[in-house]
């Protein structure tokens, strides 16, 4: 194989050039160098289906990156049971991967520890709100029923006077709430 | 493990699965014809976790059975009398409050188990059942919500709920009455005791009950069971066909 003035060219046994030959080699190579983190940064690329100015990693759905040999398994681990997303996600994982030049790739859902919105990074919270959807907050008393629910800004006017209209929202991570002030309805990415 | 307890331990898996699947079936037929768009919306979310869920249960019985079967297989292509759901799933969702009072008693019993089963030993069912336990948490906030609502409301809902109450106490009982397989597993505790459940939920029940000022006669009950047998209502037949069609007409298909 020869690497002359940034070209790289293989010969196969027939000693002839063999263009897939320096491919495969070359792939090896990276492959041979790549770390853990350069996946995790890899998946940072991959948006959300349903909100898609969050990545994987501001939901926290990513648990681990291993190698295993040659293979690159993500564990990944779903929000809601029935949310549709899920297999979406997965197969965009894939998917990244594959165009990164990776071809060998498991992902593995894993249930426990149980995904929550705490896995959600701040990043992703303010990216929420920017695009119109109120992030999650702590509520004191959410087993009440008929409970006043959590202080909710309106990410519109930044309200606080807010009041919730149904918990079950659009999707299942989402409640529907409106503004007492600006009157608009909008998305609340409910506490998990 | 011998091979008996093996298999009612996977009998167990599907009575789980099998419930939470005809019962979100049932849901998904409120689709589009909700009372308000808020609540159709609230009907399709709660059928939504409840699909997912069973399909976690099926994913582990296939894994068990290990013939190389998916959980598609088990839900679409399985026979009435291969199912184990509670009868109470099957019921109609004839009106609103109709459909509230069969989610109401199911959602007392349900987060009641589920929260026995997340500390489980078998880990993989503890998982399921804790994933679960929070989604479950809303749909029983919802549904006693919405109890009290009918129940406390006008003359009409009052007198139109305290019907759906009274019609379906028949198949409140099965819950907590052990079937064969069932009693096998407790003995051997590989599964909570569910007789142990029944004062609890109606604690819960008579509790919510009281605040939507409505009534209910345990004593009256005809204590309806089979549904874990495999013995089913005459409506299983029709959720099933719904259900099961294209599966069976199209065989292998995908989406």
């Amino acid at each position: 194989m020869l690497i002359e003035s940034g070209e790289t060219r293989c010969k196969n046994d027939q000693n002839e050039e063999s263009p897939e030959g320096a491919t495969q080699l070359l792939a090896f190579v990276i492959k041979m160098t790549i770390t853990e983190n350069d996946i995790w940064q890899i998946l940072k690329e991959v948006p959300d289906p349903e909100v898609p100015v969050l990545n994987l990693l501001d939901l926290g759905i990513i648990r681990d990156v291993r190698f295993n040999d040659d293979e690159i398994e993500v564990v990944v681990t779903p929000t809601y049971s029935g949310c549709p997303a899920t297999s979406m996600i997965n197969m965009s994982i894939k998917l990244k991967l594959i165009e990164k030049g990776f071809n060998n790739i498991k992902i593995t859902n894993q249930l426990s520890p149980v995904w929550t919105t705490d896995w959600m990074t701040e990043e992703g919270k303010q990216k929420l709100k920017a695009y119109g959807i109120a992030p999650p907050v702590y509520s004191k008393n959410s087993d009440e029923l008929f409970s006043k629910t959590d202080e909710v800004e309106c990410p519109l006017c930044n309200s606080k006077h807010t009041h919730l209209v149904s918990q079950f929202g659009s999707t299942a991570c989402k409640a529907l709430y409106q503004c007492d002030d600006c009157k608009e309805p909008f998305d609340y990415f409910k506490c998990h | 493990m011998n091979t008996e307890t093996q298999n009612n331990r996977l009998s167990y898996l599907l009575y789980l699965a099998d419930t939470s699947l005809i019962l979100g079936q049932r849901l998904c037929e409120w689709c589009g014809k909700g009372p308000v768009l808020e609540q159709d919306i609230a009907l399709s979310n709660i059928a939504l976790d409840l699909l997912g869920e069973s399909s976690n249960y099926y994913q582990y019985a296939v894994e068990i059975q290990n013939e190389g079967k998916t959980e598609d297989d088990l839900a679409f292509l399985r026979n009435e009398r291969d199912f184990k759901n509670l009868l109470l799933v099957e019921k109609e969702n004839g009106h609103f409050g109709d459909t509230i009072a069969r989610q109401f008693f199911f959602d007392v019993y349900h987060h009641l188990l589920l929260s026995e089963l997340k500390y489980h030993s078998d880990l993989k069912l503890a998982s399921i059942a804790e994933k679960s336990l929070k989604e479950v948490t809303y749909h029983l906030k919802w549904s006693s919500e919405w109890m009290i609502r009918l129940g406390d409301g006008t003359e009409e809902s009052h007198s139109r709920i305290q019907k759906s109450v009274n019609d379906l106490v028949d198949f409140t009982d099965e819950m907590f009455i052990p079937t064969n397989w069932e009693l096998e597993l407790i003995e051997q505790k590989i599964i909570p005791d569910i007789r142990a459940f029944r004062t609890k939920w109606e604690t819960k029940v008579l509790e919510i009950l009281s605040e939507a000022t409505l009534t209910i006669d345990f004593e009256k009950s005809r204590k309806l069971t089979g549904g874990k047998d495999g013995k089913h209502t005459e409506k299983m037949g029709y959720i099933l066909a719904e259900m099961q069609i294209m599966q069976r007409t199209y065989p292998n298909m995908e989406w």
